[in-house]
């Protein structure tokens, strides 16, 4: 069947901080390259989510007058605590004896989303052309192997896969390069990675999952500018994982917590992880008497260099955290992402001047302070696999001794699907029930996302093997889906005493933790149809 | 025959609306917007209606804010022709969206007027029959199956007994329901095009209509929340309750 074409000089798939860094670029280096953004949500920043204490220092190189321009970036850090939690009580931790990376005082706290729909304010005045809703599903390839562009998702697909009366094909988008900056887990980057073997000789990738709750509080529990992180309480000290908690502008305050994924207990609810987490006195006396506004979870690359896959290949390259350019220790990815998507902006602009060979992505990245920061940044994730004092101790000596120079880098060995532990081997968790006032259950929180897929159209969720989860997960792991789903998707339901598995794809708020977490990577996550997915507002 | 569409620009039927604090509105900064959803029918339909070469023109028209600009985009990227945006700020009841279009439908004289049977954000249902009534035209409600015939609309409305088939005579004001036909998507390349077709410009103060509201709205506040459920042990612990503390037997 053909399609229609349609023909840029580059083409970006996700219209978040690193794509939208990468457009820009192009335009003020060449208002002549022709640029278009693929975003699978209805509109900008409607699939971000993000802490966010943002560092400028990207966005400064980027638009340097950004303070004139009615930015979102209003509310400076003016405070900043960091708590060690214990099941009730708490141990405020000097900033000072903190490493200088977790130091803020020069940053601010934003919404992401919001920042995501200015950036595309500024790059549509530039000529840019952004089409949200229409999701890239697939890489196209040249004869020689390179990759030729994406096609978009047809839409108007039955459940069965026949076509519908509103059927419209999706079309073929080839351009001289295409950027890949989909965010952590991008379905199309997972496939480029394993095409053109870009992580061979790299650690496995290691991912987090993140919950966002954005709570409006009573006037007199809320300090704007004050940044807060903890540690320790509801975690054991071997499951990576800690808190934020900032308190924004119009009385708002950003709740979130961040788990690894590589928590070896099947048992293990995130989701209600951060749940009990709030009931915490030093948490609940903040946010008692308030609402919860929104919510939200993503999943988030924790791997950092060692994990970097190789970022160019021929017709492509892969930005932001589609390759995984967070910063663990600073818990920072926005500005790395988009240096990374301002470096490929340049990188490309001399390949397209000069037929330049796109390797030189590399070296430019080598040279660049998110290189350095990265590297400086490398051993702190990989320590806390020996738990959480003596990961806290080494990374004292690394980031404060050191300054991140020890001479070794220390290895991630496993990749997270390969951490969960038997069922029978693990102790039970017993989560307390939601109270619907500080504490909420998984169906109230998906209703605030405001996701939604049209019905009637194919499962995005795909099961390689779809009896492997009753007959081997469900026997082995007791079906970590069910727990691990930040959304309630996956389901085990007893039919006349015969266990189902049930995927809810409807509910699906795109985090991509089912295609990470799955032990045998037996769930892949693949596009839905546009605009499907959750309609998050200043997250 | 000239189809004449308005469109309204609406809060995403996706999202959960919340209330201002202060109560004087819901909170719509940062919210994702859209195309109220029986206006993208009433859309489908006069495209469909052109297709079929039964219309020679389909004009998209928009009432509101700069932003609104956005769903007459959206109207010409599936298949209308050109668009028409009348800025106006602020609440607009009704009654001055029916006015402001009395106007337009003065200097477009377009033989047909179709729109969504109501908006989902103010749910007035009001906006088609005002506009019948300033025109003078007949008017057909709720159409969930439009069949055009020489001079005149053969129209299927959604009622409260079943389905009630009525001809009107053109010209004539159509609202649409949400079963009328299944809206089309937008492409990327239609979407292109549409950036392209001729949108005009105008004011609601150029047409000399006063948008002011005529409602004092005084308060905004949130439904209150619903009491979680009970078991009971019995039937008759049921009926008792029913009896006693619902008291709705």
């Amino acid at each position: 069947m053909s399609r229609e074409v349609m023909e840029y000089d580059v083409v970006i798939v996700g219209g978040g901080p690193s794509g939208l860094s990468s457009a820009i670029k192009l335009k003020q280096l060449n208002p002549e390259i022709n640029v278009c953004i693929l975003e699978k949500a209805a509109e900008i920043g409607a699939h971000i989510l993000s802490g966010n204490v943002f560092e400028t220092r990207a966005l400064d190189e980027l638009i340097p007058n950004w303070k004139e321009l009615n930015s979102p970036i209003k509310t400076k850090v003016s405070k900043e605590k960091f708590l060690f939690l214990g099941k009730s009580k708490s141990l405020s931790w000097p900033t000072w004896l903190l490493p200088k990376v977790q130091q803020n005082h020069k940053n601010y706290i934003i919404s992401l989303a919001n920042l995501c729909r200015w950036l595309a304010e500024q790059a549509e005045s530039l000529g840019v052309e952004i089409f949200p809703g229409f999701p890239a599903s697939e890489i196209l390839y040249n004869d020689d192997g390179s990759v030729k562009g994406v096609a978009t998702q047809d839409m108007g697909i039955d459940k069965e896969g026949n076509k519908k009366d509103s059927f419209e094909s999706g079309i073929e988008l080839h351009a001289k390069v295409t950027i890949f900056a989909e965010g952590c887990r991008g379905h199309l980057g997972k496939e480029l990675i394993k095409k053109f073997d870009l992580d061979k000789d790299k650690d496995p990738q290691q991912y987090g999952i993140g919950f966002k709750e954005i709570w409006e509080v009573k006037d007199t529990n809320h300090d704007e500018g004050l940044v807060m992180h903890t540690a320790g309480w509801p975690l054991d000290s071997k499951t990576y994982g800690g808190s934020f908690m900032y308190h924004a502008e119009n009385k708002q305050i950003f709740l979130g917590y961040v788990i690894g994924l590589d928590y070896q207990n099947p048992h293990l609810s995130p989701f209600d992880e951060f749940q009990r987490f709030k009931t915490h006195p030093a948490i609940r006396k903040i946010i008692e008497g308030g609402k919860r506004i929104s919510y939200g979870a993503r999943a988030l690359i924790e791997g950092g260099l060692q994990s970097l896959p190789r970022m160019y290949m021929p017709g492509a390259l892969l930005v932001g955290c589609d390759a995984g350019t967070l910063n663990m220790p600073k818990i920072k990815g926005s500005h790395t992402a988009m240096k990374s998507g301002i470096i490929a902006a340049e990188v490309i602009n001399d390949y397209i001047k000069e037929s330049k060979d796109l390797s030189s992505y590399e070296e430019k990245f080598k040279n660049s302070w998110v290189f350095e920061e990265l590297h400086a940044a490398r051993n702190v994730k990989p320590s806390f696999s020996w738990g959480l004092i003596l990961g806290i101790i080494f990374t004292g000596i690394d980031q404060i001794l050191f300054r991140g120079k020890l001479p070794f880098t220390l290895k991630h060995k496993h990749a997270d699907h390969e951490c969960l532990k038997p069922a029978n081997e693990m102790p039970k968790i017993e989560y307390p029930k939601p109270d619907n006032v500080i504490t909420f259950d998984k169906t109230s929180s998906v209703y605030l996302t405001g996701t939604n897929h049209a019905d009637n159209q194919p499962v995005h969720l795909k099961l390689k093997d779809k009896d492997l989860p009753i007959k081997y997960t469900l026997e082995k792991f007791d079906e970590p889906a069910q727990r691990y789903c930040p959304a309630g998707v996956y389901e085990v339901q007893m039919e006349s005493n015969i266990p189902k598995f049930v995927i809810n794809a409807q509910n699906c708020i795109h985090c991509k933790t089912c295609d990470i977490k799955e032990p045998s990577q037996n769930i892949t996550w693949v596009t839905p149809e546009g605009s499907g997915g959750p309609r998050y507002g200043n997250m | 025959m000239k189809i004449l569409v308005a469109v309204k620009r609406v809060i995403d039927y996706n999202v959960q609306v919340r209330v201002k604090e202060d109560g004087t509105g819901v909170v719509t900064d940062n919210v994702k917007m859209s195309t109220n959803p029986p206006d993208d029918n009433a859309v489908e339909e006069a495209v469909k209606i052109k297709e079929a070469g039964k219309a020679t023109e389909v004009v998209a028209i928009t009432i509101g804010e700069e932003k609104a600009q956005e769903t007459v985009r959206k109207a010409l990227a599936v298949g209308a022709d050109r668009g028409i945006h009348v800025k106006a700020e602020g609440i607009l009841e009704p009654l001055a969206v029916s006015k402001i279009l009395q106007k337009v439908v003065d200097k477009e004289k377009p033989d047909l007027v179709f729109m969504g049977k109501q908006a989902i954000d103010d749910d007035c249902n009001q906006t088609g029959q005002m506009l019948a009534a300033l025109l003078n035209w007949p008017q057909a409600t709720f159409a969930s199956k439009i069949e055009v015939k020489d001079k005149s609309l053969e129209v299927t409305r959604e009622v409260d007994e079943g389905l009630e088939t009525i001809v009107v005579n053109v010209p004539a004001i159509v609202t649409c329901d949400l079963r009328l036909n299944e809206p089309r998507y937008a492409s990327l390349p239609n979407i292109m095009k549409a950036k392209k077709k001729p949108l005009e410009q105008l004011s609601a103060t150029d047409l000399g209509i006063d948008t002011k509201p005529r409602i004092e709205q005084i308060k905004v506040e949130e439904p209150p929340k619903r009491k979680a459920g009970i078991k009971v042990a019995s039937v008759s612990e049921l009926v008792q309750k029913l009896k006693n503390e619902a008291k709705v037997i």
